[in-house]
């Protein structure tokens, strides 16, 4: 969808009555769309241009990009720089941040900063833990955890104060996300899990892969009952597997992560395992779509981002639509006519 | 002891009744607290409740205890120190993410709070961050003090 005030690349839209942020992921899912989003692997260099180059792949296909905050606690590019060379050129991004490696300190630091770049969303997680990634000697801060940090983002935004009390001239606008995960035990507490969440400031969330329709609805059912369907956003984590095998690995080696035995058997039973992950991967959009409170969803696809195109193309979830990205609308990009 | 804050966590019930007596007993001690000087006996306080929340709960003396909202497993014994439920990285068996060999203390929380009578709601409230100076400190004491306080 085009926005009629559409702004210059990096300038902020205006934000409309009953929004909390500038941002085009607030437009797009308080207008009722089924919103795309999917997550950029911050590179292990310097370069600009790689990031560039990573983010150009999902030009037209969603509608904001996730800048990973040392995900599973492996060291890359900060995701605020992601956020500041990104933001530039206009990108909407979601900038995580981890409770890992941060305290309370630098968090409501790179809040401000973040907001100051241009990021209108902000992913409030806890994080995995240090033993999970490539630096198990590191000290895990964990001075905040993800509900906190909710709390503190909202405090900012909403007070317009750190939460010491000392008063900000100019408070962040962003919209608050959070993760959540409806397929890790103890499953039939996970809704109330996500009611805490939209209690500490919880805007939008987005899941962790989703490969079991079902246990998705029988969440959903729990968020509805809890009434929280038209104040949380919920964006279902998807992606596509790329054999039997590396199924396999996943479910073993990444905690919270469920994939059901009949997943594995379709793959297992494919000639091309990685061509059947991406069918299944976009079956699995179709159904999701169709599934009562699902808001949108977030595709990961960690070293297949080439992929992705092809996948959203594929399952339709845009229905024609053609999300904003750099160049998309030739006349914009100039000083504004008043039209 | 680990043995041991698994079997608090299946007697939540008893043991929050106790608690909620004892609390009782220390908001009444708060005249007498007050009269030996609260900073005085900070120290003693802080080691009896260390050695004694320490064997039921391998209470690590944040100084701000959750216990009766987190079903009697103390949250911080979770590797990430979560204050507000179970990360999304809880394995099947309902063990940590972190350390495998441990049932995971949220997933022990949600257990507790379901045989503590209003334990869901407990379980429900959104938790601060840590005061982190309070740490090692008693939290009897500050309960004594605050509630003592507000009521007066």
């Amino acid at each position: 969808m085009i926005f009629e005030d559409e702004p210059v690349p990096g300038y902020p839209l205006p934000i409309l009555p009953g929004h909390t942020s500038p941002g085009r992921l607030e437009r797009i899912l308080r207008a009722g769309q089924f919103a795309v989003t999917t997550e950029l692997a911050p590179p292990d260099s310097a370069d600009p241009e790689e990031v560039y180059q990573r983010a150009k792949i999902f030009d037209g296909y969603v509608d904001a990009i996730n800048a990973t905050d040392g995900s599973g606690a492996n060291c890359h590019m900060s995701s605020v720089a992601v956020c500041a060379l990104l933001t530039r050129m206009g990108y909407a991004l979601v900038m995580q941040i981890s409770c890992r490696d941060k305290n309370r300190i630098a968090i409501q630091g790179d809040i401000l900063g973040g907001a100051a770049m241009g990021v209108c969303n902000i992913l409030c997680l806890t994080g995995d833990g240090v033993q999970a990634g490539d630096h198990p000697q590191a000290l895990p801060v964990f001075d905040l955890d993800c509900m906190s940090l909710l709390l503190t983002a909202r405090t900012l935004r909403d007070e317009h104060r750190f939460l010491s009390g000392r008063k900000l001239t100019y408070a962040p606008r962003v919209f608050l996300g959070a993760a959540s995960n409806p397929f890790a035990p103890p499953t039939e507490w996970r809704a109330q899990r996500l009611a805490k969440k939209v209690a500490a400031g919880a805007q939008f969330v987005q899941t962790q892969y989703c490969y079991d329709v079902p246990l998705l609805k029988t969440f959903m059912s729990r968020v509805e009952d809890l009434g929280l369907f038209g104040k949380v956003f919920i964006l279902v984590g998807v992606g596509p597997l790329r054999s039997a095998k590396t199924a396999e690995w996943m479910r073993a080696n990444v905690p919270g992560l469920h994939i059901p035995e009949a997943v594995i058997k379709r793959l297992a039973g494919a000639r091309d395992g990685a061509r059947e992950g991406r069918n299944l991967c976009i079956e699995l959009i179709q159904e999701i779509r169709e599934v009562r409170g699902a808001s949108g969803v977030h595709v990961m696809a960690y070293r297949q981002e080439d992929s992705v195109p092809d996948i959203i193309e594929r399952s339709g979830i845009l229905r024609g639509r053609l999300p904003w990205y750099p160049g998309r609308d030739p006349q914009a990009s100039g000083p504004r006519s008043a039209a | 002891m680990y043995a041991l804050r698994v079997w608090s966590v299946r007697h939540a019930r008893g043991l929050n009744a106790f608690y909620r007596g004892f609390e009782t007993v220390l908001v009444g001690l708060h005249p007498l607290f007050k009269r030996l000087g609260y900073e005085r006996l900070e120290r003693p306080v802080a080691a009896l409740e260390r050695s004694v929340k320490g064997l039921l709960f391998d209470c690590r003396m944040c100084g701000q205890c959750v216990l009766s909202c987190t079903g009697m497993s103390c949250p911080m014994n979770c590797p990430k120190q979560l204050r507000n439920g179970p990360c999304g990285g809880v394995r099947d068996n309902g063990h940590c993410e972190v350390r495998p060999e441990m049932k995971c203390v949220w997933h022990q929380a949600v257990a507790g709070s379901a045989r503590i009578a209003g334990g869901r709601e407990a379980l429900g409230q959104v938790q601060l961050p840590v005061d982190r100076r309070l740490q090692g400190r008693s939290s009897w004491l500050r309960v004594a003090r605050e509630r003592a306080g507000a009521a007066a």
